[in-house]
């Protein structure tokens, strides 16, 4: 092509067509074999070995109350930590995305934090802030508050852990979008909270339910800031993660895998409402693109 | 409604985008801030549209038929404000763009929905984009979603209109289509209107009258033709339009090029010293004699008379271009060679001081 295009200049993720073909297949086995051996194997073997004694068995494995009480808390805990990330994500891309204020980077950077710590040691701080030989231990003690080894301190400990997906999702989608859509509501009369519902809510909902997502599967999966935490006390502190460690160490394999396929079956759930939110999302722009074109 | 600007002055950090600008706009004019960028003009309409405050020291203020509205945010100041890059909800359709104004309205002032409807078709109809309420702003061109904008702005019946650099984003053919579009849009309505641009020939063309700003400052406040024959200060005349400018000197009213001496205005008569002299290209005389007394010798370089007026180039003996514009009847009846030598004599010069010998005042 002589005449670079507007066309072809977008398209830069194109492939190179002059690659000899064994650098291609190359590649394209390893990609493959690696996705294979370290993502595809481990699932189906979560299946085969949850179904090796057969339907029966599988099924038994649920009507264990202590069982049960594992998936009840997870949800419980999923329940209260999600609504709060999803209300700090949205305040803090607003306030990261929309205004200039000092110390603003160091937010930024803080927000990440819960990824580049260990879960174990954001379990651990909760352990030393109010466990019994904690900061706060004494007062709680007194008070009879019980946050460590009961369920606060799971609940805290999911939040933590969870805090970055929705201001992650939402800090770089609000600064493209700037303020100029709010500040012409304002314009037209709307106040603060009528723009926020009707303005930036909407433009932001796609993205906000990824993030929402993503959120979930850490909150209902987390293992190592809840396990800290948690105190593995059975059918009271148990999460499903928890729950499933147990079994396991017990040699209860099938019960242990059973469990394992519910948060694998979530796991699948949420990269399907994923794609499909991602394939929803390139439609409309690739729509808008096409669109433009045509009327411009 | 009239606005009157006093004495505003703003500062973003240590920068200077306002110092102590006033500024008085009739009822129903349509009024243009012109300047490059950085020169204030976009500041000075977001201040008066509420969306920046002045600074917390400045004593200046914002009078909207002679009230002033300083306690008042932008939702209260009833402006409708264009924004350069449209700014319309991209997950509304075109029909509920420009309804929105009317519904966020509380209860008691809020229209009907059939009131509502009926308005909405009429600025449909008004901005020609009748049979398009059920689009989205990403199905729209550019000119469109910027109508669309503007039908959005006008569904408040604003008091006054204020258009941020509107068409700074469409090409060159859209953009003059919606300049005639504004201008009978505006004589239609009559809605108090300042338009920001840093195009001067869409100033000129479509303001009542044009104010112009540089650093912060308004340099002059005239109607385009004033603007355009009378700059008050060098400013103004380098910004409006082309201009051959030559390095001269200021003696006893004359003003000295090398090989050229002109009278200037009585104003400047006191005044002797280095002065820059400007010429504007379709000032000049070209004699065919190459013997005028007080005119420049100068080459034929270059001409382009594809257009409504023909465009010639020529070099002086000390290799300075000079740009001049005829008439196409007189390029013809010239019939210029290249290479060919003429005389050159300006019919009108503006002469400036150069600033550090300009009289303290």
């Amino acid at each position: 092509m002589n005449r670079p295009s507007p066309a072809t200049a977008v398209c830069v993720t194109q492939m190179p067509r002059h690659d000899p073909w064994w650098v291609r297949g190359l590649l394209i086995s390893i990609t493959l074999g690696f996705v294979g051996l370290l993502l595809i194997l481990p699932l189906v073997v979560i299946f085969v070995e949850a179904f090796r004694q057969g339907w029966w068995v599988y099924l038994r494995s649920f009507r264990d109350p202590v069982a049960w009480h594992a998936i009840k808390l997870t949800l419980l805990a999923t329940a209260i930590a999600v609504p709060i990330n999803t209300v700090f994500g949205v305040a803090a891309a607003w306030a990261i995305a929309k205004f200039q204020f000092r110390g603003k980077s160091l937010l930024t950077t803080l927000v990440d934090l819960p990824f580049a710590v260990s879960p174990v040691v954001s379990g651990l701080v909760f352990v030393l802030m109010f466990g019994l030989n904690g900061w706060f231990g004494k007062w709680l003690a007194d008070n009879d508050i019980r946050i460590i080894f009961a369920i606060p301190g799971i609940v805290l400990a999911t939040i933590f852990v969870t805090v970055p997906f929705v201001a992650r999702e939402l800090i770089p989608l609000m600064e493209e979008q700037g303020n100029e859509e709010e500040q012409a509501a304002l314009s037209l009369g709307a106040s603060g909270w009528q723009t926020f519902w009707r303005v930036t809510l909407p433009s932001i909902r796609w993205g906000l339910m990824y993030g929402v997502i993503l959120c979930v599967a850490r909150a209902i999966g987390e293992f190592g800031a809840v396990s800290v935490v948690s105190g593995h006390i059975r059918g009271r502190t148990n999460t499903v993660p928890l729950h499933i460690e147990i079994l396991y160490n017990e040699y209860n394999i099938v019960a242990a895998f059973a469990m394992a396929t519910s948060l694998a079956l979530l796991a699948v759930a949420t990269l399907t409402l994923k794609a499909i939110l991602e394939y929803r999302l390139d439609q409309q722009r690739a729509e808008a693109v096409r669109i433009v074109e045509v009327t411009a | 409604m009239s606005i009157e600007v006093r004495n505003i002055t703003k500062h973003f950090g240590k920068f200077t985008a306002l110092s102590d600008v006033s500024l008085q706009i009739e009822d129903g004019e349509l009024v243009s801030l012109l300047g490059p960028s950085g020169s204030g003009k976009t500041t000075l309409l977001r201040v008066i549209a509420g969306l920046e405050s002045v600074d917390p020291d400045c004593s200046g203020e914002i009078l909207f038929h002679g009230e002033s509205v300083a306690g008042k945010k932008a939702s209260q100041r009833q402006v409708g404000f264009v924004f350069q890059h449209y700014a319309i909800f991209r997950h509304m359709t075109v029909f509920e763009n420009i309804a929105f104004g009317l519904r966020v309205r509380p209860r008691k002032t809020r229209p009907s929905n059939a009131i509502i409807d009926s308005r909405v078709r009429e600025l449909l109809r008004l901005i020609q984009l009748e049979g398009f309420g059920n689009r989205y702003p990403s199905q729209l061109s550019g000119g469109q979603r910027q109508r669309v904008a503007l039908a959005r702005a006008l569904a408040i019946e604003p008091r006054v209109l204020l258009l941020d650099e509107p068409f700074g984003a469409l090409d060159a053919k859209v953009r003059q289509g919606l300049r005639d579009w504004l201008r009978r849009l505006h004589d239609e309505l009559h809605t108090t209107t300042i338009l920001v641009t840093h195009d001067q020939e869409e100033a000129l063309e479509v303001s009542d009258r044009v104010v112009v700003m540089n650093q912060a400052r308004i340099e002059q406040v005239a109607s385009p033709a004033e603007l355009f024959h009378e700059p008050a200060t060098e400013f103004v005349m380098n910004f409006l339009g082309n201009v051959n400018v030559f390095q001269g000197r200021l003696n006893a009213g004359r003003a000295l090029v090398p090989g050229l001496a002109v009278d200037v205005s009585v104003e400047s008569e006191e005044i002797s010293g280095p002065a820059n002299v400007y010429v504007r290209p379709h000032e000049w005389t070209i004699h065919r004699q190459t013997n005028v007394a007080g005119s420049l010798l100068a080459s034929v370089a270059r001409f382009n008379h594809a257009g409504s007026i023909a465009k010639v180039a020529l070099l002086t003996q000390d290799s300075r271009e000079i740009k001049i514009d005829l008439p196409l009847e007189r390029f013809n009846e010239l019939s210029l060679r290249l290479g060919e030598l003429v005389c050159l004599s300006p019919t009108k010069v503006r002469v400036f001081p150069t600033p550090d010998i300009r009289p303290k005042s």
